[in-house]
């Protein structure tokens, strides 16, 4: 009964002097939110990552918590609407009063949210590759910054002797801002911009810009479109008489579910580049496979993202454990520098807030698998802020 | 311009507007005859693209002979349960068939999630429909036609033409025609009008559905597919003139080809923003559509 009252008291004033989760603690729980589009055009890619954090919260749940306190998730859905994420997030942070969020896909969904995790002082964990040219103390950027996935696969590209490079994406933040790093690249490194085309999001029709390909006669595709448009983009491409073999293309946004929808036979021998495949064969990554397809089907694909936000659950119980709080600003202060060992191999939090990690290409093959054919020399410390594209720019 | 690529474009429009025929037909003869604004339109395209799936699976590589019968049938039959049970009940209310469709639409999509994933599900085209025909020498060295391409475009006019066949040639046809004029005239003379509605919902459906298969060779299948296709498909129908099915067919060519050289000017995400102002501008000047149906019960609709 002292005990109880005590830890009360403890909690009272935990409450007063931070005043923002209070609630989420009393009951022996912690809360945190999962905030993704489970509806909407990108509920294809963003589902299966909601059910990752949830593997992860559930494993965590099974071996005792974190600091004594189950996990409690509290799912929101950002039904692939950008205000929708904005809401959602306050909603999280000020009603449920969640000890963090993870969520988010789309640049614009995590652009929406970013004035609401800074206002409310709140801490997001965001999974998916990204174009950098933003850096918030209230974001945990765990996707591939430019220089971890398009600056490699640039790079990668050059090597195999790639050299006049058509960059076709969806419209939006993501493609152009990493097209006009790549085009800053392209130029530094003597190659040769043959083109460069956007597509609405979720737009179906490519045949005016299979025309342009064809007429810009490049030795190589960077793709950046998003979501549904890559599978119209490669129907339409085979169909015009294209294959790996007489046009590669390099994709940003492809992985092992989108390979599955696109049908793998469309994709063979097509070029990707992550931090991540299905198929990498570290133990923790076996481990992470089999769980997740123990849970959600033995057939279902495991991509990037995904990987990232498992992985980004289990930094984040680190960082609390190491700073013995749920206080977002102590979390955010003690997960600089944590390393684990994750399916995606061996990452450490840099103090911009992103991860050191490692680059693969991939080259698909059937079942919509990815071998991996190149990596990194080791792994890769995040850049933000391309020096070529954005000068003089640095994290706060 | 260099003329493989102006050709190239040419031919693109004219794919295109096959699409968006296809896609519109349906929703024009649904529209026009019963004034029903059919949001769920988009969703008996994605019907017809699962379908392609499913024959796909049972009948392999050949899977498009059963395609093309099981999604016009499929969705067909779909469609006259709708208008049995709901939009039957709306008729001379264009609004609420709107939000009533729109929840149809809704439900359909999150059907299609529960049944097949979010993810959507791969179609690929048989093999024989893989290539395309290249000229060879000439002014014109290069330039291709992809079969899946051409596939479309025949189907889409093999379509068009049976529409119109069955609405001019037909006593099915007259009866369509004689309602769109005046439904209670038509009545009085002994048209099935309860009868003619739903079986001209049905067919617009089975249209969607066979676009859906067409769809499916070239976009994804997915629970949002139809959504992609709607909006596109009720330009035509307004473009061309609200009940008449050449219009839509006249109207589709005029925005293919429009699109396509928007886009071979400009870029594609600019073409959609062109499109659409030329549209607006379009119909301020002629807002009856190109062919319009001239009717005493239009004017008072």
């Amino acid at each position: 009964m002292n005990h109880q009252t005590n830890r009360r008291a403890r909690h009272l004033s935990l409450l007063l002097t931070l005043g923002l989760f209070g609630s989420a603690s009393a009951q022996g729980t912690v809360k945190v939110g999962v905030l993704h589009s489970l509806t909407g055009t990108m509920s294809i890619s963003e589902i299966t990552v909601a059910n990752a954090a949830q593997l992860a919260v559930d494993e965590i749940n099974a071996g005792g918590g974190v600091m004594g306190k189950k996990i409690e998730v509290v799912k929101e859905d950002g039904a692939s609407d950008w205000p929708t994420f904005a809401t959602k997030a306050e909603k999280l942070l000020t009603q449920d009063k969640v000890a963090t969020v993870f969520g988010g896909w789309t640049s614009a969904s995590r652009k929406a949210m970013l004035p609401v995790f800074e206002k409310n002082k709140g801490l997001l964990f965001y999974p998916v590759q990204f174009e950098g040219n933003e850096c918030s103390p209230n974001i945990i950027y765990t996707g591939a910054q430019p220089n971890q996935q398009a600056l490699p696969a640039l790079e990668w590209a050059m090597s195999k002797g790639y050299k006049n490079i058509f960059l076709l994406g969806s419209d939006y933040v993501y493609p152009r801002t990493a097209n006009l790093i790549l085009k800053k690249h392209i130029t530094d490194m003597k190659g040769k911009l043959a083109g460069e085309e956007y597509v609405a999001l979720g737009g179906t029709e490519f045949s005016s810009v299979i025309n342009k390909i064809k007429a810009a006669k490049p030795d190589v595709i960077i793709n950046t479109l998003n979501g549904d448009s890559n599978v119209s983009f490669f129907k339409q491409y085979q169909a015009a008489g294209y294959s790996a073999k007489t046009l590669p293309v390099i994709s940003f946004s492809i992985a092992e579910q989108e390979a599955q929808s696109i049908g793998p036979a469309l994709l063979t021998g097509q070029y990707a580049t992550w931090n991540y495949f299905q198929s990498l064969p570290n133990a923790a990554n076996k481990k992470f496979v089999a769980a997740y397809q123990k849970k959600y089907g033995a057939n279902a694909a495991i991509t990037d993202p995904m990987a990232h936000a498992y992985m980004d659950v289990y930094l984040w119980k680190a960082a609390v454990e190491k700073a013995k709080s749920f206080d977002p600003a102590a979390v955010r202060k003690a997960i600089v520098g944590i390393s684990v060992d994750s399916p995606l191999g061996k990452i450490t939090v840099d103090a911009n807030g992103s991860l050191t990690q490692t680059v693969y290409t991939g080259m698909s093959g059937a079942g919509g698998q990815f071998k991996v054919i190149g990596q990194s020399k080791g792994v890769v410390a995040p850049q933000p802020y391309d020096a070529l594209a954005f000068p003089g720019k640095t994290c706060p | 311009m260099d003329p493989v690529f102006l050709s190239g474009q040419l031919f693109t429009g004219l794919s295109v507007a096959s699409l968006l025929l296809l896609t519109a037909l349906g929703l024009a003869l649904s529209f026009g005859l019963m004034r029903v604004i059919n949001m769920a339109h988009g969703e008996f395209l994605m019907i017809g693209g699962y379908l392609t799936f499913i024959a796909a699976k049972v009948a392999g590589p050949g899977f498009l002979w059963l395609a093309f019968p099981l999604a016009f049938v499929g969705t067909a039959l779909l469609g006259a349960l709708l208008e049995a049970a709901v939009i039957r009940r709306l008729y001379g209310r264009p609004l609420d068939t709107l939000l009533a469709t729109w929840g149809i639409s809704l439900i359909l999509q999150q059907a299609a999630r529960q049944i097949f994933g979010s993810t959507g599900v791969p179609v690929t085209a048989p093999d024989w429909l893989n290539g395309a025909v290249t000229v060879h020498g000439g002014a014109l060295d290069g330039l291709t036609f992809p079969y899946v391409r051409l596939f479309v475009i025949v189907l889409a006019a093999l379509v068009l033409g049976g529409m119109w066949l069955l609405l001019s040639r037909s006593r099915f046809g007259m009866h369509v025609r004689a309602v769109n004029q005046n439904r209670e005239m038509a009545a009085a003379l002994g048209v099935n009008t309860r009868q003619l509605d739903l079986l001209v919902f049905s067919l617009g459906a089975g249209i969607a559905g066979i676009a859906g298969v067409g769809l499916a060779l070239l976009s994804p299948v997915n629970p949002a597919v139809g959504s992609a296709y709607i909006v596109n498909a009720f330009l035509v129908v307004v473009v061309g003139g609200v009940g008449s099915v050449l219009g839509a067919g006249a109207a589709a060519l005029l925005l293919g080809f429009t699109t396509a050289l928007a886009e071979g000017l400009t870029s594609s995400s600019l073409a959609q923003a062109i499109m659409l102002i030329l549209v607006v501008a379009f119909l301020q000047w002629k807002p009856r559509g190109l062919i319009p149906t001239r009717s005493r019960a239009l004017e008072d609709a």
